[in-house]
């Protein structure tokens, strides 16, 4: 009992990562129809913004966070305005291929740059762990669950309550509509690829202290958020936390009851289970986007 | 007018293949390298390919073997198992390379073995420790890491002094990790410990907290730990943050203790760790001289001290390869072959000499290396209490 309890506690605080990483990834396949393969590389990048803004300009950690936050979005705001922009009339394929590109010129890029040796990013936070009963979680999870709560709350009024959420969403229903009724859509999608990427340099920045900080990282960061999006259906804000929360717990209680050999697999059957009854998702039937 | 001619003509030059070059006998003799340097245990591969370039520098720096400058040619494996097939296809075929070292990872070299077979090329281990690498019959095989078997027997003396009474384990899941934990759960079973669970992860896994928290649930006293030192420092690292008092003992050599105190801290306290080399106190190499010669070349190149431990599988690997090639005295695959049976001279890690390995007629060869135990203690690396004299 004490061991299930410790199995949920660290299957939720793994699943508020994994939801974080797949809200990004749903915004800009709902708003822009953008398959973005590059999702884990901007997760990488925050890990290693967070690491620059901390080692190397000297930032305070919760200044280097917001950094990496902030650089994330311009190099997300950047690559759209330079390779996708051109390429808004194109197949779905076509813009496919540009950002595996894009995913294996940011992966090498930060192989020459960091050099392949994992970093360690310090942070300020208490290496004991909080203990309630059996229950032991280390303080800087729990920094990094709230945050991620946070950042999925803001993401949601952003989109539900403000005129630009109201403008993203019109967007997404009908584009040439929208753009009849005056939304700017070139900007609409500059500012949905950059909030994308922002969160998944979040992400990385609020995880990279918490694991270790390389340049292949992404790649596992893009599976999960893959996976969690499919779980959640494609676009769907909501669906893809939950989703994210039911692969953590799955994850984390297929290692621990299951075998920890086959931990990935578990959450994968859990995909292709969905796949097979609910094609569009867990939750298709939440309002797309929000 | 004349430049572009010029081109032109050197463009024909290069496409022809008949590149100027000053004959045969001085062209450089060709050794392969298969690393990881790129994917998650991409440190470890970088490593050695530095400890690589300093065997090659060296030996040059001394006129070469047999009177030709030694060239590597070096692929990188990408962590995966079917990159090191194709990169020791691409090495044999389109580089004509007549020996390869490679391919740090167990899976890694499983996967390239049946190419050298297939074109036969030697090819000499430098890292992998699961027992099948030298078990299948694979004559071009020549190992000079210690499989887990090895290290197992080399651990066995002390562990009554280390204590264990009964033991978990966590490994990769690879043929490393699964091989490891068969060779020291065998030898522990012999020595009357009482062995728990079996946990596996993941190469590229980086949250253990459900391995962590069955491994717990346990009650033993140590766990043993066998994969890279990325993940050893996650798992130490997730192990303090659920309270995990264990002593931990890793296996494999690429645990990089430096590396360790600098990344996980207080949480690699007390841990033991199996290494092949020790940087702290080379005197205490088999061979003192050259120990101290490689860390100071090392230090000197501005190499980052914590990979000294898996960077002299590099220089070892390279020396061997140039030894059988000056005994062969030609670069031709099948008299290296022949030659590294009559190898025996005295690398970083000690004697390397190889002893017959696998299927009687398909024989492989082993070294048997030297196996070191070292314990992190106030945040440096010393020798266990029970191996102070």
């Amino acid at each position: 009992m004490e061991q299930l309890l410790q199995h949920l506690v660290n299957g939720l605080v793994l699943g508020g990562t994994y939801a974080l990483l797949g809200i990004g990834l749903t915004l800009i396949f709902g708003l822009m129809s953008v398959v973005n393969f590059a999702h884990g590389e901007f997760y990488t990048l925050g890990a290693y913004g967070t690491f620059g803004a901390l080692a190397l300009v000297g930032l305070p950690f919760f200044l280097a966070l917001g950094a990496a936050i902030v650089l994330g979005a311009l190099v997300g705001a950047l690559c759209e305005r330079t390779l996708l922009r051109p390429l808004r009339r194109e197949s779905i394929d076509t813009v496919m291929l540009v950002m595996i590109g894009v995913w294996i010129a940011m992966q090498n890029t930060e192989l020459l740059v960091w050099g392949g040796v994992a970093r360690s990013i310090p942070h300020p936070f208490p290496t004991a762990p909080l203990t309630l009963g059996p229950l032991n979680i280390a303080p800087v999870r729990l920094f990094v669950v709230a945050a991620a709560a946070a950042l999925i709350g803001a993401s949601w009024l952003l989109i539900q309550r403000t005129r630009l959420g109201t403008a993203m969403r019109a967007t997404f229903q009908d584009r040439d509509t929208a753009a009849l009724m005056g939304v700017p859509i070139g900007r609409i999608h500059t500012i949905t690829f950059a909030f994308g990427s922002a969160l998944a340099a979040a992400a990385g920045a609020l995880l990279g202290p918490v694991f270790l900080a390389y340049p292949s990282m992404g790649d596992l960061a893009s599976l999960k958020a893959f996976s969690v999006v499919i779980l959640g259906g494609l676009g769907n804000l909501a669906g893809a936390t939950l989703g994210g929360l039911l692969l953590g717990v799955a994850e984390e209680l297929g290692a621990g009851y299951v075998s920890s050999g086959y931990r990935d697999a578990v959450g994968f059957v859990a995909i292709i289970l969905v796949l097979l009854f609910r094609p569009a998702g867990l939750f298709a039937r939440a309002e797309r986007v929000g | 007018m004349l430049t572009r001619a010029l081109a032109t003509f050197v463009v024909v030059l290069l496409a022809l293949g008949v590149a100027p070059t000053t004959g045969d006998a001085q062209a450089p003799i060709k050794i392969g390298v298969i690393q990881p340097l790129s994917g998650p245990v991409a440190a470890s591969g970088n490593y050695v390919r530095m400890g690589a370039e300093i065997a090659r520098d060296w030996l040059n720096a001394h006129g070469g073997v047999n009177g030709r400058k030694i060239e590597l040619v070096i692929e990188d494996n990408k962590s995966d198992p079917k990159e090191a097939a194709s990169a020791a296809e691409k090495l044999i075929v389109r580089d004509k390379v007549p020996a390869i070292m490679g391919a740090w990872g167990s899976s890694m070299t499983l996967a390239a073995m049946p190419k050298l077979e297939e074109y036969g090329v030697p090819m000499v281990v430098e890292t992998s420790s699961a027992a099948s690498v030298t078990k299948r019959g694979n004559p071009w095989v020549f190992r000079i890491s210690p499989p887990s078997e090895m290290e197992a027997l080399g651990l066995e003396q002390y562990v009554d002094k280390l204590g264990v009474k009964k033991a978990d384990f966590l490994a990769v899941n690879t043929d490393w990790g699964r091989g490891a934990i068969q060779a020291f759960g065998d030898m522990l079973k012999k020595r009357g410990v009482q062995v728990g669970v079996s946990e596996f992860m993941e190469q590229s896994a980086t949250d253990m907290n459900a391995q962590l928290t069955k491994i717990k649930a346990t009650g033993g006293d140590t766990l043993f730990l066998t994969t890279a030192v990325e993940q050893i420092t996650l798992v130490l690292r997730q192990g303090q943050e659920q309270r995990l008092q264990r002593k931990v003992i890793t296996t494999g050599g690429s645990s990089s203790p430096t590396q360790l105190i600098k990344q996980a801290g207080a949480a690699a306290e007390g841990s033991y760790h199996i290494v092949f080399f020790m940087p702290w106190f080379p005197e205490a190499m088999p061979d003192g001289k050259l120990a101290k010669a490689f860390v100071g070349e090392w230090n000197k190149r501005g190499h980052p001290f914590e990979g000294l431990t898996e960077g002299f599988r590099g220089h070892d690997g390279i020396a061997t390869i140039a030894e059988a090639v000056k005994l062969a005295g030609k670069d031709e695959p099948k008299a290296i072959r022949d030659a590294l049976w009559k190898v025996s001279f005295t690398g970083v890690n000690g004697p390397i000499k190889f002893d017959k390995d696998g299927p009687a007629g398909k024989e492989s060869g082993q070294s048997k290396p030297s196996i070191f135990v070292v314990q992190v203690r106030d945040g440096k690396v010393a020798l266990p209490d029970f191996l102070k004299k």
